[in-house]
């Protein structure tokens, strides 16, 4: 790595503090607050608060209720991860076939991704919606009263269908441009070297895209974890009652409308901690094994 | 015995670029055919199709006995060697070559043995565990070669595989993969562009020009005796002179006006022709009858280049490099055998 000098060691100080600025207001203000009101208890009315210690935490991991929404949050995770991962690789090895050099198709591909994201939990909802949604009347005509926002397990079903839904462009779009620079040759040579096609897929042009799939897997579990709100908010319409919901979700629900700061903030500690987490794999594993050049 | 035949193969794209017309030859066990000719004249299409890297329009071709038109790549039972190498790039040395013989189920053993021969050969013993991003250029090179050589194909076929390195290291490994291939006795099929690869290397060349056979022969038939001036012009350097002349049937060889060249040809064609001459077949010679206006003087080292003006038109002379100062018109000694003779219109050889 070359190290830039600078004669004033302003400058560069100068140069960041745009971003700077956005990131401490945006980011390590509220950040800081959230750290120090996860030690209090808030006056639900707003007339001043009371240090509590570490309290906001124990009760946390003993409410048995926190516990639940972290297993769902876990399952979510998984699930919306590997079905958007697997959905779109599938997909894109299926493109790629086709494709194979042949721009226009993939620049129409990519208008989806362009397209999707903003509409998609929109398009979700009234896809599910409990008296038009078209879904709602295909899982009817097999005999599954589906039911969005009452039945737990069927709105679980339908935010993970719509965050799958909403992730699969992106993902297949990364997925199919790492397809398209694994060079012709090395397939070529791997037709010569095997005849199975499945055996060339998971010895030759996986492992050749490891490390694309390994940038979305986190991503992707990034996406499922925080991202989603939207689409849980969408979905579950500010009503908790006996839905499912995620730990981001669990955060603005008690904080906002059950006027719980403290118990909130510390919620949000939590997930800080595994943002950071997921962040530090993330640049070791980029740093280790995973590229080839 | 695995001897390759090619019947009337033909290549359409599915743009409809014609790549390979109807071509057919039989390159006989154990030979190394080269295929030689400019960039798109079909050379890599027709490799690939042997191949089966892509399909075969028209036409049928055999590997041995067996038609295979039809057969996946890896039940061809042949290796190739591709232009920019083509190794798996996140196996190791010893994986990427013994990767094919683990899909034939041999046992581990066994490819180890044969990875560990072929790199012996090859003089890759100590890089077996690297991967091919912390090799050389020549050293991926070999790898390449060992990954062909191990699977102990019927058919070796090689894409311009030295066309990335440089001008040693190609040489060296030309001379290699020659030995390399007589030792092993193995068929191959080797497409180059560079004539001098094409010389050396060939038992017999295939010169291609637009999809389309122009001459098969052995080397010194190509030099000797080009079919065509396509064959004349591409083989050879520097290349061939062409001179247009015109053929009065019976002898005689009129370039312009005023200078008549005797000929020996049983042609029946008279009229308009191109008259050809390599510059390294004629010689400066006060007894010459020819006048040769000098123009420029390329040194060359071993030899020299004089371009300049014959009859009227541009001309090149290879003479040997003694220092004389050469200035202003000289004389030429162009000897019988020296001169070829094409059809003035279709440029096929008289
Ligand atoms: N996949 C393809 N689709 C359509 N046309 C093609 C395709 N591949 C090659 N061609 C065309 O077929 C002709 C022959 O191509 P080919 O690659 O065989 O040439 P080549 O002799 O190997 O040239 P080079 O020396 O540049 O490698 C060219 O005109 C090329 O444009
Ligand atoms: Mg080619």
């Amino acid at each position: 790595m070359k190290r830039a000098v600078f004669s004033n060691p302003w400058l560069p100080i100068l140069i960041l503090s745009p971003q700077l600025a956005i990131i401490a207001v945006f980011f390590y203000w509220p950040a800081g607050f959230a750290i120090q009101s996860s030690f209090f208890l808030q006056d639900p009315f707003g007339f001043g608060s009371t240090f509590v210690g570490v309290s906001n935490y124990t009760d946390l991991f003993a409410s048995s209720e926190y516990l639940r929404v972290a297993w769902f949050t876990i399952i979510y995770t998984v699930l919306v991860t590997f079905f958007s991962l697997a959905i779109a690789l599938l997909l894109a090895v299926k493109a790629d076939n086709v494709l194979r050099g042949a721009k226009t198709y993939r620049t129409l591909l990519m208008w989806v991704y362009a397209i999707a994201p903003p509409v998609a939990g929109l398009m979700g909802v009234m896809l599910f919606d409990q008296s038009t949604g078209p879904i709602t009347e295909l899982f009817g005509a097999f005999g599954w009263d589906f039911r969005l926002g009452v039945n737990y397990w069927d709105t679980a079903t339908a935010m993970i269908i719509v965050a799958v839904w909403k992730q699969v462009p992106v993902n297949f779009i990364f997925f199919l441009s790492g397809l398209q620079s694994i060079p012709r040759s090395v397939r070529e040579a791997a037709l010569i070297d095997n005849r199975s096609a499945s055996g060339r897929f998971w010895d030759v042009i996986f492992p050749l895209l490891a490390p694309t799939a390994f940038f979305l897997l986190i991503i992707n579990i990034t996406y499922a974890l925080f991202d989603t709100f939207g689409v849980i908010d969408t979905l579950v319409k500010g009503e908790p009652g006996n839905n499912p919901m995620t730990l981001v979700y669990k955060v603005f629900i008690d904080g906002f409308r059950g006027n719980d700061l403290g118990g909130s903030s510390a919620q949000s500690v939590v997930l800080m901690v595994l943002v950071l987490i997921l962040t530090i794999v993330q640049f070791r594993m980029m740093e280790r094994r995973i590229h080839y050049t | 015995m695995s001897k390759v035949t090619l019947d009337r193969v033909r290549k359409v794209y599915p743009n409809g670029v014609e790549a390979v017309r109807p071509s057919s030859f039989e390159i006989p066990h154990g030979e190394l055919v080269v295929m030689v000719g400019p960039s798109g004249c079909g050379k890599s299409t027709l490799l690939r199709m042997v191949a089966g890297l892509e399909d075969i329009t028209d036409g049928t071709l055999s590997i041995g006995d067996r038609v295979v038109n039809d057969v996946d790549p890896a039940d061809r039972n042949i290796a190739m060697v591709f232009q920019n190498y083509a190794l798996y790039p996140h196996m190791t040395v010893a994986k990427n070559m013994g990767y094919g013989l683990k899909n034939r189920g041999l046992p581990k053993a066994e490819i180890d043995a044969k990875v560990r021969e072929a790199a012996r050969m090859l003089n890759l013993s100590e890089y077996l565990d690297r991967r091919p991003s912390q090799l050389s250029g020549g050293q991926r090179q070999r790898v390449a070669m060992g990954r062909a050589i191990v699977r102990s194909p019927e058919l070796f076929l090689f894409d311009e595989p030295l066309s990335n390195l440089d001008a040693k290291l190609r040489n060296q490994m030309r001379i290699e993969i020659r030995s390399l291939q007589r030792r092993l006795g193995v068929t191959a099929m080797y497409v180059t562009h560079d004539q001098v690869e094409a010389m050396t290397m060939a038992d017999r060349i295939i010169v291609l020009n637009a999809g389309q056979i122009e001459q098969i022969g052995k080397p010194s038939e190509i030099y000797n005796r080009p079919a065509s001036t396509f064959v004349a012009s591409f083989m050879g350097a520097p290349p061939m002179n062409l001179l247009p002349a015109s053929y009065n049937g019976n002898g005689h060889v009129a370039l312009g006006d005023d200078l008549a060249l005797p000929i020996q040809a049983d042609a029946d064609h008279a009229g308009e022709v191109q008259l050809g001459i390599r510059p390294e077949e004629v010689h400066l010679s006060d007894k010459g009858k020819t006048p040769f206006q000098l123009d420029l003087i390329e040194e060359l080292g071993a030899s020299r280049l004089l371009h300049g003006k014959l009859a009227g038109h541009e001309f090149t002379v290879n003479a040997p490099n003694d220092d004389a100062p050469l200035e202003g018109t000289l004389m030429l000694d162009l000897p019988q055998h020296a001169l070829h003779l094409f059809h003035g219109e279709t440029g096929r050889r008289l």
